[in-house]
């Protein structure tokens, strides 16, 4: 039934996604025998008894039965009771991270994730988790509600902003796993898609040191490009002058900006810098003041690819 | 009766015409006039009224979802922005759950056939069923005039915080809503007061229709749940308006609570939309199969149950909301503890058609594929009830799949089961069997076609609410979508032979076309203005379809 386990359910990336899986493949195949059960009698009956020749007089009086009656409310109970128990272990398990875990904050914000290591590393929606070692994601929210959805780990908690919540899972298949955010939350949620590539050790280790050195052997335009997809730059701005939730960034820099409450400024590299730094403090007219800081979040490196990237945007 | 064979329908229709006494007249024509349709306090025009307003809703909110669904024929833009699809999606899901499907079933059907099931004049209260009437109408405007302020993006759930930062009109939505909620209420009410006081001479508790047990339940729940949404819309507002930080954290107040509030409403609106469908379903399969019900009280008593359990499991809608996993468990195992008196109804159902004589109309192609579908709903739903499982399902596809095989292949479907049911007793006109099966079928299949596929995209791992998603669930989305038309013509050419019946010069329609048992089909069709002439004397069950047979 390998198969059924391929079209019904997104490739397992870890060992407790397995568990899951049997659960559902439990309940799946109980509700198949109830369904058919049900279905197939429903057929029967409809073709046996329907009424003809034959068939078309008084009908017996049958008002009840005590012995089927009593079969049909307590036998279900049986496999009810194994679905509910069995997934509460599973929920268990799920819900009770091993004390060696790596701790990792989680801050969800409209519309991206930004996450950071025991030693200090960030990123943000794109991140590196060791094979075979548990990891356990603490996490809040700045905004509105998130939920952090795995599927292929088969884990998903929701982000609050007024506490932290956590969830745990252990990676044992290498590669690339999809991140959801599975509340709704606004016109970005859709895109609040982050990445997490699982390591080995050894590879996990290398990457932490380096701080996710990422594109170092790109020119800054090309490196600001991939950050504006990973740093969620673009569920708020275009690259080819559509209107988003803000201002495109096409044909922008070294023209003159209007902003809310009055006052212009001409787009140079100190303009971008404050804007990613205090969003706030220069609004361009028309435009919502949503955007939220990304003071700490970019280094002196990514903050020269985006403007290079936007310089080059004509 | 010679001339028997030479009476043409023509000249049954002239000698009606010179006929000394013209046919008396029924609800529909003994008073003409707007003017007398808006003041009524009859049930049967109050029934009548509802039934075109929701119709009209149901309208709108089904062009919702077929333009949701052509939004979602590819990921990024289809035909929309990503605004405009989250105002859609609210728009679709707040129309159906609030102004379609809580009244559907008890403010249409309930309203125009209780009072004929007890053998009754009218409901308890009628002038208070007029302003429940009146409550729905000027609710819906409120939430509709929020479209004028751009419509709101919250979905229909209205979580907070979201909802309390978000701009639009989402302060009319909370006022339409709350006033719409007392419509429910005066319903509910109405309902509880008539069954206890209007039952005819005979008529006990246990010789009601199955139908009006269904509709005490739904009454109960009515009255006891809908004031909690009221409270928590009012919360909702304060805070939005004057600050008063309750739900948002950012005014000192907890999102988790409004998760609360909310679902311990909307938890049991599930079963307001359902109950009265069940309560269908026990009217239809029995006399389509005129055959006693088989455990008629087991399908009493379980409504009741289900009422009641139904109001400790909302927190199943939060098992990854962030309470207690203490809490979690509690109510995933009293989840699976309300599956048994569904099934029950199912297995009486089905041992109701055995040995049978079974014949096809309208009403029953419907009560069977409402059987079918519920039964995919009401078993995935052990899929969301089981802790771990849901943690992977909650918010994907699986979940939306799964309420709409629980409110439209099973509300609506009864619902269309009803309304295909006494459509003739209401009117006075038959309509096109054949055409009703094609109907039927399109919708069947339709349905089936855009909801089987989200089963799979959800367990898959497609989150709901989504307007860009990732190109593997493409085909699955695009497939999904062509159901969805598939749907759309099954409902049109249902408005299109309802439409041709009623345009029918004369009624058409026998007492009691199907051979039922209830009091409803005794009085003529449509039925005269105060329904009965006299009281009607209860001298059998309302199942018993061959008097001459004893009873136990």
């Amino acid at each position: 039934m390998n198969w059924l386990r391929s079209v019904m359910m997104p490739p397992s990336g870890s060992e407790y996604a397995g568990q899951v899986d049997d659960i559902y493949f439990l309940i799946f195949w109980i509700s198949t025998v109830f369904f058919f059960l049900v279905a197939g009698l429903t057929a029967y009956f409809a073709l046996k008894y329907r009424r003809r020749a034959g068939n078309d007089g008084p009908t017996p009086n049958i008002t009840h039965h005590g012995g089927l009656e009593a079969a049909w409310t307590f036998l279900p109970v049986i496999p009810l009771m194994l679905i509910f128990v069995w997934g509460f272990h599973g929920f268990v398990d799920a819900r009770v991270a091993p004390g060696n875990a790596l701790e990792i904050k989680v801050v969800a914000k409209k519309w991206l994730w930004a996450f950071e290591y025991p030693n200090g590393v960030r990123a943000v929606n794109e991140i590196h988790v060791p094979a075979g070692r548990p990891i356990r994601m603490v996490m809040t929210s700045e905004d509105v509600i998130h939920s952090f959805f795995v599927p292929t780990f088969r884990v998903k908690q929701d982000v609050l902003p007024n506490r932290y919540t956590d969830l745990w899972f252990e990676a044992n298949e290498l590669g690339e796993h999809v991140l959801f955010c599975a509340e709704y939350c606004g016109k970005g949620h859709s895109d609040m898609i982050g990445k997490i590539t699982v390591d080995t050790p050894a590879d996990f280790d290398e990457w932490l040191e380096t701080g996710g050195d990422l594109g170092k052997d790109l020119p800054p335009a090309e490196f600001g490009k991939i950050l504006y997809r990973i740093r969620g730059c673009y569920t708020c701005h275009s690259l080819d002058g559509s209107v988003v939730e803000g201002p495109s960034f096409k044909g922008t820099f070294g023209t003159e900006r209007k902003f809310k409450g009055g006052g212009t400024a001409v787009m140079d590299e100190n303009y971008i810098l404050e804007s990613l730094m205090k969003p706030q403090a220069k609004v361009v007219v028309g435009y919502p003041s949503t955007m939220s800081t990304f003071q700490g979040l970019l280094k002196e490196r990514e903050i020269n690819a985006l403007i290079a990237m936007i310089k080059e945007l004509k | 009766m010679a001339n028997a064979t030479l009476v043409t329908p023509g000249l049954r229709v002239m000698a009606e015409a010179l006929s000394p006494e013209p046919p008396e007249p029924n609800y529909l024509n003994a008073e003409r006039g707007l003017w007398s349709w808006l003041t009524t306090v009859d049930h049967k025009r109050i029934g009548v009224l509802y039934i075109i307003s929701i119709l009209f809703m149901f309208f709108l909110g089904g062009m919702a979802a077929i333009i949701l669904r052509l939004e979602l024929l590819t990921p990024e833009r289809t035909i929309m922005s990503a605004d405009t699809y989250n105002k859609a999606f609210t728009l679709h899901g707040a129309i159906m759950t609030f102004l379609v499907l809580v009244p559907s079933i008890p403010a249409t059907l309930g309203n125009f056939v209780l009072p004929l099931m007890l053998g009754a004049k009218d409901v308890a209260f009628p002038r208070l069923n007029l302003a429940s009437w009146y409550c729905y109408i000027v609710g819906a405007g409120v939430m509709m005039a929020s479209l004028i302020y751009g419509g709101i993006d919250t979905g229909w759930t209205l979580y907070a915080p979201y909802s309390t930062e978000t701009s639009g009109g989402v302060g009319l939505v909370l006022v339409g809503a709350f006033i719409v909620g007392f419509s429910s209420i005066f319903t509910g009410l109405n309902f509880i007061a008539t069954i206890h006081k209007l039952r005819a001479p005979g008529l006990s508790w246990f010789k009601m229709p199955l139908f009006v047990w269904g509709m005490y339940a739904t009454s109960l729940i009515q009255v006891l749940a809908t004031p909690v949404l009221g409270i928590t819309l009012l919360l909702l507002l304060m805070e939005k308006v004057l600050n008063v930080g309750v739900f948002d954290p950012a005014l000192g107040g907890d999102p988790v609570l409004f998760q609360h509030f909310f679902w311990f409403y909307s938890h049991p609106v599930v079963y307001i939309m359902i109950l009265p469908a069940m309560a269908i379903i026990s009217e239809v399969i029995p006399v389509f199969s005129r055959k006693t019900i088989f455990g008629y009280k087991a399908i009493a008593y379980s409504s009741m149950a289900i009422a009641g359990v139904g109001f400790v499991v909302w927190g199943h809608h939060m098992f990854v909301s962030g309470q207690s996993s203490l809490a979690a468990t509690v109510f995933s195992f009293i989840t699976f503890l309300v599956a048994i008196p569904s099934g029950i109804k199912v297995f009486n159902w089905l041992a109701t058609m055995y040995r049978g004589s079974i014949t096809f109309e309208a009403p029953m192609l419907y009560a069977i594929s409402f059987l079918l579908l519920f039964a995919i709903g009401g078993l995935t739903g052990l899929f969301l009830g089981s802790l771990a499982v849901d943690v992977h399902l909650h918010d994907t596809y699986f979940v939306v799949a799964h309420f709409h095989y629980v409110m439209m292949g099973g509300s609506l479907m009864a619902f269309i089961a009803g309304l295909h049911y006494w459509w003739p007793k209401m009117f006075g006109r038959m309509y096109s069997e054949k055409w009703a099966a094609i109907a039927c079928a399109l919708i069947f299949v339709g349905f089936n076609a855009t909801f089987l596929t989200q089963f799979l995209m959800g367990s898959r791992g497609m989150p709901r609410r989504y307007y860009n998603y990732l190109e593997e669930f493409q085909p699955m989305h695009v497939f999904s979508t062509v159901g969805s038309w598939f749907v759309l013509a099954g409902f049109l050419v249902m408005l299109v032979y309802l439409i041709a019946s009623l345009r029918k010069k004369r009624a058409d329609a026998p007492d009691n076309p199907w051979g039922a048992r209830t009091l409803d089909w005794e009085t003529s069709s449509p039925p005269i203005a105060h329904n009965f002439h006299h009281t009607p004397a209860v001298t059998h069950g309302p199942y018993d379809f061959y008097p001459q047979e004893r009873r136990i």
